[in-house]
């Protein structure tokens, strides 16, 4: 087997970069961490690795908007070499303000140009930044390469601007990856299961292909037991459920 | 100059103005129905047509949520206006609603007043190749919709939307880039030798001197042979404040005949010193206490207060009070990552009649809410997990409230000592840039607030930049990987002054202040000194190192500058391009300040003992206590931090069936791939401090220890951290019970047996309103941190097993003085909780070794509202009943009242879940320590207890229970 090497890209305000190396370590990639301008100066090259990841924080302090400073450096200075890497079949994972950065540099829904996307992320609907766990549902047609096999999923939000907002047209083309439901598994979900307010309870979106994935919640956050909530009330279980996602992708690129 | 409005599209809600419409509601004014809040940018700039709309389409507005509108000239933007808009955002104004009235105000940063924002919005225009930028204002603009006269707007202003200390109501007249002052040098002298007693008073005062010192010092110049330059004098002002150097602490207190020399080292620091405990790394020393973690890694532990700034400006204080405290353990050694972050705060009362509140004192909704964004956005963005911390009210925080951040750091244990520099290596400062933010903020600390203080305040005052905090860091920890510094530092109150001067303190130092990167034009060089500028840290860097360490740095784009050297020549010299401007002796500096010394006393008080009937319904009464503000749900607060950030927790601060009950410690696995935890709890319970210092002191450790015993820990490996927030300790009472809470301090340590490894006090917290001075109470905070074995043998508060049996631990007395029982009830009482120090030894490491026989289901300490609280709590997180039988409970002398039992607030007393199968095993290793089975855990979502005479006294239910205790905060 190959070895799989995955880019943890941080950037000023990047925080969830460390956990997110531990669960593709933990999942068997070799994992780098490269600053934004090791990226932009190519002193790090994305073709050296299969996975890329933007994870959570508050890049440049979410001024302005939450990851759109980082969206535009994104695209004005590394969209090239974003470009080929998911031509070559590179797998992309944004994670929280990943998910916004990616959103708003027009990487995903991956249908539209960078300059007209067509939805964003915006203020949840509580005005409120909140930490809390929340059930997920996986859309069964999703071509998402990081859900396969993966039915439900509890794992933790921690954001303020995670609501998706699109309109209907773009609603009805979107792959929708993963969707806030109650405990129950039931996608009827009004807040706070569904934390932000998001259209049609969307957590989390891949483009066509299935290899360019976003979610909101922190799958990096529950890769082992005592990661849970109410750990110390349930049976001890190996792997927290996020841990699937690391391992799959892996796995996909162990084929490339 | 150029304007760009951005507001949400029409149809979508706006959250922001929601809340608003919240918070006026609040206030009392019921006739808004809508607020819109419009973000504005002016660029002062020169750009062309396509140029401005590129930065309108493609950053500053969201082309889904959001329009913008470009102005190439300012629009006329008057206060009120009926109607329209003129020359704003017409589509998505409320006219298309019609005719509504509405009013406009916009809010825009005073001269100043660094805008993080601003930086971000010049960074990236120059990436979307918009040249020609000079500067960036940001401002807010508030569509208010409904009906209001004058005062209901301008109490809008005043009470929600504006605080004149950094903020102003944006006017036609409005300047919005004036040229920046330029300073032409002038060396100052302060004609000390020469003043007469008028003018010896007036330097006293505005250096905060006392006449002691003050003689001392111009001894000291008359030796020199010349007078003081300002800086030479503000450097002394900043080193001997009481922020810095702790006077009191280490002063002469005589009381009751005794003499105390140094009562920090005679209580807090000796029980430390007695103990000596091998992991005991770094104590009394550094920025923060250091002990060993597992060998290889060591934990670094600091709390601070920022509690002045927090009264006049309760975001920004705040944001800089746990920006503050970060830079403590990454000043810390040679530096360690921040990890987990506590904050504790103290309010007055949320419900506070707006019309009874001095004047100068903002509400305490309105500082709770400021202080708890202002903590959270800081320490969320910087991506530190906030696990652990705790509010109190009382009225007497109203206009001094008291804010306590605190941060653990894990660095190599090899890297955990403070580091050394040699003459010759370079002065190098790192992080953001100086302005005149903060300037005497120490002495601003270290003074009593009065009406006037918002006014007198506002240069002490700024807003943090966290982005450039975790710029900082992230690069800071890769330098000190590669060892290319030898010595840290942080840059706190007093700025470079006590940075410097304190980390030059054996060797001697130049500083060339020109060298300073500032943030603008116009600075003096003795301003440069002293600015409190955030985000700033001081390294001591070979030669040989510092080209790369400031190309790592700039790697990365956080400033680094050599500002000076360290020389061998014992001196602390200040030069402005090429002037030396100050000239101190560091054997002055720091050895010459005469010690203080104050009068103490203590009498015991006596409060009005209680002599109310006890009530026929004790479930009102524990409802009641359940919603009160100190004991009711703080999830409103635990939510809005990011407390899983780094991946790392293991206990949550909420836990139980629906992740919503209130946990006793925070655990968390600080080395991801090791099993190995540290356990952070804290205790704090002013009240007892009314009646007696030295119990309030002792129940404060013995909380903070139960917690840590509670969650699965033990005292094997607890170090402990004192915040003192003290009134006016010049006032001997007062002093008297700063001696007293000390000296328990060292009773419960030593017999403990957990070492104190830092900590730090913040006196005269106390405020002057019509001549009559309120004081806060005795505060003392006890923050802990435990080192635990493996984290897999945690346990949770909440009720797991019906049928389970429900134990208590722990002798129950009559001790209600100061409960949150006699509290609802109007009373203080007498008879406060003492503490067993011996006895309660003994039963923590019982209690610790059935848990690691994994004996205990649950476990919950019993604290404020005792055993009622604990029990209503335990049963509502984990979503089961319980039954309890009061004559079971165990007593230290004969109580006959079932509320006194229910109630009472004894210390060293747990509630534990034992499954049946286990009784005997847990009652073999809890032989001799006093407990009882008094219950069960049951199925029917009801909360029984039983009283003296076996009459049911309550049967509430779970949910009701839980509604009383959730509503308070439910915002």
């Amino acid at each position: 087997m190959s070895q799989v090497r995955a880019v943890i890209m941080r950037a000023p305000g990047t925080n969830c970069d460390a956990e997110t190396v531990f669960a593709f370590q933990q999942a068997g990639a070799v994992v780098d961490s490269a600053h934004i301008n090791q990226l932009i100066r190519h002193e790090k090259r994305l073709s050296d690795y299969q996975i890329m990841v933007i994870p959570g924080g508050f890049t440049y302090g979410d001024d302005i908007a939450a990851g759109k400073v980082l969206a535009n450096e994104l695209r004005l200075k590394l969209g090239e070499d974003i470009l080929r890497f998911i031509e070559d079949g590179g797998l992309i994972l944004g994670i929280c303000n990943g998910f916004q950065v990616l959103v708003k540099a027009g990487i995903l829904p991956g249908s539209s140009p960078a300059s007209q996307p067509l939805i964003t992320l915006s203020s949840n609907d509580s005005g409120k930044f909140e930490c809390r766990w929340v059930h997920l549902g996986v859309n069964s047609q999703s071509p998402c390469i990081f859900t396969r096999g993966i039915n439900r999923l509890y794992l933790p939000v921690a954001h303020g601007e995670g609501k998706v907002v699109a309109d209907p047209e773009t609603l009805s083309d979107l792959n929708v990856v993963l969707y806030y439901t109650d405990e129950h598994g039931s996608s009827n979900a009004g807040y706070p299961d569904n934390p932000n307010g998001s259209v049609g309870n969307i957590a989390g979106i891949c483009d066509a292909s299935g290899r360019v994935f976003a979610l909101m919640p922190h799958p990096e956050r529950y890769i082992r037991h005592t990661q849970h909530p109410q750990w110390t009330r349930l049976k001890k279980e190996e792997y927290g459920d996020g841990f699937q996602i690391f391992q799959n992708a892996v796995k996909w690129a162990q084929g490339l | 100059m150029y304007r760009v409005e951005v507001g949400l599209k029409s149809h979508l809600p706006d959250a922001r103005g929601r809340g608003l419409v919240r918070d006026i509601h609040d206030l009392g004014i019921t006739t808004v129905s809508n607020v819109q809040v419009v973000d504005i940018y002016w660029l002062d700039a020169d750009l062309t047509p396509d140029k401005l709309a590129l930065v309108g389409r493609s950053l500053l507005a969201d082309p889904v949520t959001q329009e913008y509108q470009l102005f190439t000239s300012p629009p006329d933007i008057k206060g009120t206006s009926t109607g329209d808009i003129r020359g704003g955002l017409e589509g998505r104004s409320p006219s298309n609603k019609v005719a509504k009235p509405f009013h406009t105000i916009e809010v825009t940063y005073n001269a100043g007043v660094t805008d993080p924002v601003e930086g971000t919005v010049i960074k990236a225009l120059q990436d979307l190749g918009v040249e020609g930028v000079r500067a960036v204002k940001t401002a807010r603009r508030y569509l208010i919709e409904g009906q209001l006269d004058e005062p209901q707007l301008e109490a809008i202003c005043s009470k929600l939307l504006v605080n004149p200390i950094i903020q102003h109501v944006v006017t036609p007249e409005e300047v919005w880039f004036p040229e920046n002052p330029q300073y032409s040098f002038r060396l100052k002298r302060v004609a000390l030798l020469e003043l007469d007693d008028a003018g010896l008073g007036e330097v006293r005062q505005q250096f905060g001197f006392t006449d002691d010192e003050l003689q001392a010092i111009r001894a000291y110049f008359r030796g020199q042979g010349q007078n003081p330059t300002d800086a030479e004098l503000e450097t002394l002002a900043q080193t001997w404040s009481e922020h810095c150097v702790h006077k009191t602490f280490k002063g002469k207190i005589s009381l009751g005949g005794a003499t105390i020399n140094n009562l920090l080292k005679s209580t807090i620091m000796k029980v430390t010193e007695e103990l000596g405990k091998p992991w005991c790394l770094s104590v009394f020393e550094d920025n923060a206490g250091v002990i060993d973690f597992d060998g290889h890694c060591a934990l670094c532990f600091k709390v601070e207060t920022h509690n002045h700034p927090s009264a006049v400006e309760p975001y920004g204080g705040a944001s800089t009070g746990i920006g503050g405290v970060v830079r403590d353990p990454l000043g810390t050694g040679l530096g360690s990552k921040p990890i987990l972050n506590t904050d504790v705060f103290c309010f007055g009362p949320p419900d506070y009649p707006y019309e009874k509140l001095p004047k100068g004192v903002l509400h305490p909704r309105r500082i709770f809410k400021g202080v708890r964004a202002g903590v959270a956005d800081y320490a969320n963005r910087l991506g530190i997990p906030t696990l652990n911390g705790a509010v109190l009210f009382d009225e007497r925080y109203m206009a001094n409230p008291l804010v306590f951040c605190g941060t653990l750091g894990l660095l190599p244990k090899e890297l955990s000592r403070r580091g050394k520099q040699q003459a010759g290596d370079l002065v190098v400062l790192v992080g953001g840039r100086t302005g005149r933010d903060g300037i005497h903020g120490v002495t601003f600390a270290s003074e009593q607030l009065t009406e006037e203080s918002a006014q007198a305040s506002y240069s002490s005052v700024q807003i943090g930049n966290p982005i450039v905090e975790k710029k900082l860091i992230d690069v800071l920890l890769q330098a000190r990987d590669r060892g290319l510094y030898c010595r840290i530092t942080d840059c706190g109150g007093g700025g470079l002054s006590s940075a410097v001067g304190e980390m030059a303190a054996e060797t001697g130092v130049r500083v060339d202040l020109d060298r300073v990167p500032l943030k603008y034009t116009g600075l003096a060089y003795t301003e440069i000194w002293v600015s409190e500028s955030q985000e700033r840290m001081v390294l001591a860097t070979p030669p040989d190192c510092v080209d790369e360490l400031l190309s790592l740095f700039a790697s990365e784009d956080v400033e680094a500058a050599v500002i000076g050297e360290f020389t061998s020549d014992q001196r602390l010299q200040l030069r402005y391009h090429g002037n030396l401007v100050c000239d101190l002796d560091m054997e002055f500096l720091h050895q010459g300040r005469p010690q203080v010394e104050r009068e103490a006393v203590w009498k015991p008080p006596r409060h009005k003992e209680p002599d109310f009937a006890p009530p026929q319904d004790l479930g009102t009464a524990l409802h009641k206590i359940l919603g009160s503000w100190n004991v009711c749900s703080k999830e409103w607060v635990i939510r809005q931090y990011d407390h899983e950030v780094q991946g790392a927790s293991v206990l949550k601060p909420l836990v139980g069936r629906n992740n919503d009950g209130p946990g006793d410690a925070a655990i968390i696995r600080p080395v991801l791939d090791s099993d190995r935890g540290v356990i952070v709890a804290n205790g704090i319970n002013s009240k007892y401090g009314e009646i007696d210092p030295y119990w309030m002191a002792a129940s404060a450790i013995d909380e903070a220890l139960r917690q840590i015993i509670a969650v699965g820990g033990s005292l094997q490996r607890v170090a402990l951290l004192d915040n003192f927030s003290w009134g006016d300790v010049q006032q001997p009472e007062i002093l008297g019970a700063l001696v007293r809470a000390a000296q328990a301090c060292y009773d419960m340590a030593t017999v403990y047996e957990t070492p104190f490894i830092s900590g730090k006090d913040s006196l005269y917290n106390e405020f002057e309103y019509k001549g009559k001075i309120i004081s806060i109470p005795h505060t003392l905070l006890i923050s802990a941190i435990s080192v635990m074995e493996d984290v897999n043998r945690a346990v949770s508060m909440d009720f797991k097993v019906v049928s389970d049996l429900i134990y208590i631990v722990g002798t129950t007395q009559n001790e209600l003085g100061g409960s949150e029982y006699f509290r609802i009830s109007g009373f203080t009482g007498n008879n406060v909780p003492k503490v067993d120090p011996y006895q309660g030894k003994k039963l923590m490491d019982r209690l610790s070794l059935a848990t690691e026989r994994r004996l205990v289901r649950a476990c919950h300490d019993c604290s404020e509202g005792g055993i009622g609280v604990a029990l209503a709590e335990m049963a509502f997180a984990g979503g089961l009943g319980a039954t309890i039988s009061l004559p079971n409970v165990p007593l230290g002398e004969p109580i006959d009242r079932d509320d006194f039992i229910l109630f009472s607030e004894s210390n060293t007393r747990f509630l534990v879940e034992v499954a049946p199968e286990h009784k005997d095993e847990f009652e073999g290793i809890m032989g001799g320590i006093s407990l009882a089975n008094i219950g069960r855990v049951t199925d029917s979502e009801i909360l029984e207890v039983y009283g003296l005479d076996n009459r049911r006294l309550i049967a509430a239910p779970l949910g009701e229970l839980k509604e009383s205790w959730q509503r308070p905060i439910r915002w």
